[in-house]
């Protein structure tokens, strides 16, 4: 199974700001009442998105000079709580293919990996200067380039990190494990075979 | 000799080195649901791929059945399509599952434990991200996503990379009226909710030397709430004499064997260690949440926090939380009302959390107006409560007995909460419409301070209410 290999990403922002956005929020439990996740995107943070029409107040992904954004910008611990994979794949059928944020929970983060939605960590100074820029100019394309590890928009690079296993799998196109796992199946039934409580 | 336990199953787990850097593991216990795996099998089925070894897997169905009317099909269609394609894919593949209807059913990782699956030494994958508890057993368990147990399903592995190992030390009694649960809020309050990350949590220390295996289930079940993905307790004679007997424990002269095992999966005393912290048992007291993520947490008898007076980085999330809860900044959290007490999830589902409230609430009975239900972890954790007679006592003070599930931890079945009801729960997240009203309030604690809440309609001292010291 070849994949694409992902090594830019390029696109308008959204910035969603908010430390500790948990799955739940990012995709609430009643949603996940599906056995496909097919129509999952217009559920992205559903009950933020209602609370601020509520509120007479718009939610950035709501909000029309965000419309068509790929790159969703955020706080720390993004993605905590649940291993509900609906969460990324929410946000990846409403058109994410890149999450900027302060730091990312481990389930989430690998995920989305799998999916092969880069997520990359950037100061939270530098993530709100962008914030910013895309405030003032919608338009503006960001790039994030995974090698130069460096998001740019309007002529200025901000630097980001990303776990080194990760770059190497978007990368090398190697970033949903299956074929690989594939291939060692001989070994796996050896290893298999050392273990007593693998007997049939 | 200097290994943790850690390093001894993922060395005895290791296949090979992928091309990526990553580790292909060896997953030996694979457990599903029916949220999670649907689409797994679906990806199988596109992918023309087969289940590799159908009998290390085990499903049953938890997240989205009624506690109440259980008959098929569901008056929910969708959760009716749910089951039922977990029969299928069950049937189809040569998956044992514990469905409803054969008395053990229940959630995924009380049922795990209770039929002896959940052993030491072996690593677990289940599609929930509390799959955490079976580190209780000194098993290796992870949290996975549905394209993970597509990988679990087709090759037994996972591609993983090697967490450290953070230490967490607690030693002393427990003061009467605190708990494994007050123990774990007060364990992510002190690391944060993102301070496992990267980190698998070894829980050790006389306190857990002297806890329950459904105690040590507790703790290891919120480990995920800090960030570490894994947490887990050397297994010992507690262990062992936990799964002897039961329905999947080895039996005759492989028990022995099996023990020999176990024992040498144990970390060394010499382990070395990323990270120790050390903890004092006496000082915990009973622990409530005051906001929307479960660091957020206060002895009962503190008052809720000011976020000026909080680290800079946790103030913008304070004042949300404060907002969302509706709670005042100086005031004490004793006193709040409450409308519906929630006694049970996989945190606190287990017959030893139902038998604890039981022996305080009987003769008390539920404040008028709160909704009060106790929903047993397991088919077997319910029937055994009920020949016990705790199910009479729980009805005698006004809670609904239902049927074993994941019920109001998530919402995801019929139990939810209703606008801006106020729940306290047993479960073990207070995030933002988790028990299934956006607007609803979840305030975590242990079992029996849910009972003082029932009872007095108002976050509570258990202490105080039942004369517990």
């Amino acid at each position: 199974m070849a994949l694409e290999k992902i090594t830019q990403v390029a696109g308008r922002g959204v910035y969603v700001p908010g430390d500790d956005l948990d799955t739940d929020r990012i995709i609430p439990a009643r949603f996940m009442k599906c056995i496909t996740f097919d129509g999952l995107g217009e559920f992205a943070f559903y009950d933020a998105r209602a609370f601020a029409k509520e509120a007479g107040e718009v939610h950035p992904l709501d909000d029309a000079r965000f419309q068509g954004a790929s790159i969703l910008l955020s706080g720390s611990n993004f993605g905590c709580g649940s291993s509900r994979e609906h969460a990324p794949q929410a946000l990846y059928r409403f058109g994410i293919r890149a999450i900027v944020a302060e730091s990312f929970a481990e389930i989430f983060f690998g995920n989305s990996i799998t999916l092969g939605m880069p997520c990359v960590v950037a100061k939270g100074a530098d993530i709100r200067a962008i914030a910013k820029i895309i405030e003032s100019d919608p338009q503006a394309t960001l790039t994030l380039d995974l090698n130069e590890r460096k998001i740019s928009i309007a002529d200025t690079d901000f630097p980001v990190e990303i776990a080194p296993h990760a770059h190497e799998a978007l990368v090398t196109g190697r970033w949903d494990a299956i074929a690989d796992l594939l291939e060692g199946v001989d070994a796996v039934r050896t290893r298999a075979a050392s273990l007593p409580y693998m007997a049939a | 000799m200097s290994q943790t336990l850690l390093d001894k199953v993922w060395e005895a787990h290791t296949v090979r080195k992928l091309p990526n850097g990553a580790t292909q593991l060896l997953i030996g216990t694979h457990l599903i649901h029916e949220v999670t795996s649907p689409q797994a099998f679906g990806m199988l089925r596109d992918l023309g791929l087969k289940v590799l070894y159908p009998h290390r897997t085990f499903a049953t169905v938890d997240h989205i059945v009624p506690t109440d009317e259980r008959v098929e099909p569901f008056s929910d269609e969708l959760a009716d399509a749910m089951i039922k394609a977990l029969r299928k894919n069950c049937a189809d593949n040569g998956i044992t599952f514990f469905d409803l209807s054969t008395g053990k059913q229940g959630i995924v990782h009380i049922v795990g434990p209770e039929q002896g699956i959940t052993q030491p030494g072996t690593t677990i994958a289940c599609g929930d991200s509390h799959t955490s508890t079976h580190g209780a057993f000194g098993a290796i368990a992870f949290g996975i996503g549905t394209s993970q147990v597509r990988d679990v399903l087709a090759t037994q592995t996972m591609a993983l990379h090697k967490p450290k190992v953070r230490r967490i030390e607690v030693d002393g009694k427990l003061s009467p009226g605190v708990y494994a649960k007050d123990v774990i809020l007060h364990i992510i309050r002190k690391l944060g909710v993102n301070g496992g990350l990267g980190f698998a949590y070894e829980y050790a220390g006389s306190t857990f030397d002297a806890f329950t295996q459904e105690e040590r289930m507790t703790v290891c079940n919120m480990s995920i709430e800090g960030g570490a993905r894994v947490g887990y307790v050397n297994p010992d004679a507690t262990t062992f004499e936990y799964l002897k007997g039961r329905a999947y424990s080895p039996k005759g002269a492989h028990w022995d064997a099996a023990v020999a095992r176990w024992k040498a999966t144990a970390s060394d005393a010499n382990a070395n260690y990323d990270d120790i912290v050390r903890y004092k048992a006496g000082e915990i007291s009973p622990t409530v949440t005051w906001g929307i993520n479960p660091g957020q947490a206060i002895f009962i008898d503190e008052k809720v926090p000011f976020p000026n007076e909080l680290p800079e980085k946790d103030r913008a999330t304070a004042e949300e939380a404060l907002a969302h809860m509706n709670l005042k900044s100086g005031a004490p959290i004793k006193g709040t009302k409450v409308d519906v007490a929630f006694l049970g999830s996989c945190t606190n589902g287990r017959l030893s959390d139902l038998q604890e409230v039981a022996r305080h609430i009987k003769g008390r009975k539920v404040r008028n107006g709160v909704k009060a239900i106790v929903v047993p972890g397991s088919q077997g954790v319910a029937s055994v409560a009920e020949s016990m007679g705790l199910a009479e006592i729980f009805r005698g003070a006004g809670f609904e007995w239902r049927g074993a599930g994941c019920s109001m931890c998530l919402g995801m079945n019929p139990d939810k909460l209703v606008g801006e009801q106020l729940c306290a729960s047993s479960s073990n997240r207070n995030f933002k419409g988790r028990q299934g009203s956006p607007t609803g309030r979840t305030v975590l604690m242990s079992p029996l301070m849910v009972a003082a809440a029932a009872v007095t309609g108002e976050i509570a001292d258990a202490r105080e209410v039942f004369g517990v010291n």
